[in-house]
């Protein structure tokens, strides 16, 4: 009887907007031991190596198909890589891992299936679209902060030809694509998550090659709902997702009981030109004003020489541009507070031949540079 | 749009121009006319697989858009390019069922309404 009215009192308080336990307000989790980002790594193909990111990337590759017999070969080979990469970082054996959280855009998240065969990781499979690294990290954060895992991989993975031969058009067909099209980024991200509470040690079995608390930690994560708002053009996923980014930025916002300016970025995982501009709006009508902090990872993979249309696309998006620039700019505290938000937009090949809308969804997971948590006293 | 409908234009133009000129050949080589356009139509059809099979097509259907898409050229470009994607998925299951994912529609209407026209063509003009 008591546990039962306890229950109710806390599902109340989170309403109120208070905080009780790990939920804050309605749809937000405070993670309270702060689980460690301790390495994060990222591949990506040619035309990546190319981009703006070209040399923080760990590892470019010359050929999108990696000398392998397919494109899904190849992407299940990045995710394996970029694994492997980012547990190495942080000073750990593949074995040590406790938990694989991994998706891509495959039907039946294949690359993930067979990058996980390889690496011998309990292994999560999830498909959350282009939302998928945020939506992984939440999870893995969620099990780490409570004790469920001690090490977790949040990892994903894209490859444009293989977005193509699946959702679109065979690679060698001509085809002109509108300008509202973006291109899908050929590329795989990890980020490895440990205990927040354990003084830096990872207590992995390799040795880990950094300063022992200079690592940035998760704080929160909101993850979102489904937004619906009638977008139809599978080649403008732009416009389905920002609803989504605004929902999900929204809430956060108003779960902490804080203004944009809470955070030194806010930053989208692949709403590129169409799109940003949009969830920047919805946002504005709430009275929120992001535009000093609000940025797009798909704007940030390819020079617009490169001729991407509207920008890049993909779960590679946001993990690249985490993986291989934001992290370190958290970890060198040029970020104080980071906001990111994957998005994702839930389409197959089926659902838009039938006249399906393309909902959209964004997770958004909250994090910190090193020491700042110190500093602002909490 | 503009540039589209102008790089449209200057491609198909270019490719049926070339088509006139082997027709031309053929003709002047002592083909009659039904002979010289299946001979012209194999050529094109040949260099419009070839072209893909390079990796050429694909990079000129994004210049020319429809210029490159509409002639003939185009539709052996809608054939060629799923048999080489579905490659790695076999013979049978990939190549074989998957070739026609493009040009299916194209056979497929284009036969329904050419039974169409001649039944019109029958019930005004008599057998």
């Amino acid at each position: 009887m008591q546990e039962g009215t306890q229950a109710t009192t806390t599902l109340a308080a989170g309403r109120a907007g208070t905080r009780t336990g790990p939920r804050i307000g309605q749809r937000t989790i405070a993670f309270s031991s702060r689980p460690r980002i301790a390495a994060t790594a990222a591949v990506g193909g040619p035309m990546e190596g190319d981009g703006p990111l070209g040399r923080l990337l760990d590892v470019v590759y010359q050929d999108s198909l990696l000398g392998e017999k397919s494109w899904e070969l190849a992407e299940t080979r990045m995710l394996c890589e970029a694994v492997e990469l980012a547990a190495d970082k942080a000073g750990l054996a593949v074995g040590d891992v406790d938990m694989l959280v991994a998706g891509d855009l495959l039907n039946e998240i294949i690359a993930s299936s067979f990058a996980a065969r390889h690496l011998d990781i309990p292994f999560l499979g999830i498909f959350g679209a282009c939302s998928a690294l945020t939506e992984a990290i939440g999870i893995a954060a969620m099990a780490v902060d409570g004790g469920y895992a001690r090490r977790a991989i949040a990892a994903v993975c894209s490859h444009h030809d293989t977005a193509e031969r699946q959702y679109r058009y065979p690679t060698e067909l001509a085809v002109q694509r509108p300008p509202t099209a973006q291109w899908t980024v050929t590329g795989a991200g990890a980020v490895v998550i440990t205990a927040g509470d354990n003084d830096g040690d990872t207590g992995g079995s390799g040795e880990y090659r950094g300063d022992d608390d200079a690592r940035p930690r998760i704080t929160h994560a909101t993850f979102g709902r489904v937004v619906d708002m009638g977008i139809k053009n599978p080649f403008d996923l732009g416009s389905a997702m920002a609803p989504a980014a605004a929902d999900t930025i929204r809430r956060h916002l108003a779960d902490l009981q804080v203004g944009p300016d809470h955070y030194d970025l806010i930053l989208t995982g692949d709403l590129s030109r169409v799109g940003l501009p949009i969830a920047m709006e919805l946002l504005a009508e709430d009275g929120l004003d992001v535009s000093g902090v609000m940025d797009d990872c798909g704007l940030r993979v390819y020079h617009p020489e490169q001729e991407v249309g509207a920008g890049a696309s993909g779960c590679a998006s946001s993990a690249l541009v985490f993986a291989a620039q934001v992290f370190r700019d958290l970890q060198e505290g040029r970020i104080g507070r980071l906001l990111l938000v994957s998005t994702g937009a839930l389409l197959s090949k089926t659902s838009a031949h039938q006249g399906e809308n393309i909902p959209g969804i964004a997770h958004a997971i909250a994090m910190e540079a090193p020491g700042a948590g110190k500093e602002r006293g909490r | 749009m503009l540039r589209n409908v102008v790089t449209a234009f200057i491609a198909g133009g270019a490719i049926t121009g070339l088509g006139q000129m082997i027709l031309t050949f053929f003709r002047v080589r002592g083909l009659d006319l039904r002979e010289a356009t299946g001979a012209t139509a194999a050529v094109i059809i040949l260099a419009g697989a070839l072209l893909t099979g390079l990796g050429v097509y694909d990079r000129l259907g994004r210049w020319a858009g429809m210029g490159a898409s509409l002639p003939i050229s185009g539709f052996a470009n809608s054939i060629v390019a799923p048999a080489m994607e579905y490659k790695r998925e076999g013979m049978v299951l990939g190549v074989g069922a998957r070739m026609f994912t493009v040009a299916g529609p194209v056979i497929v209407y284009g036969l329904v309404i050419s039974v169409l026209a001649a039944a019109v063509r029958y019930a005004l003009r008599g057998p």
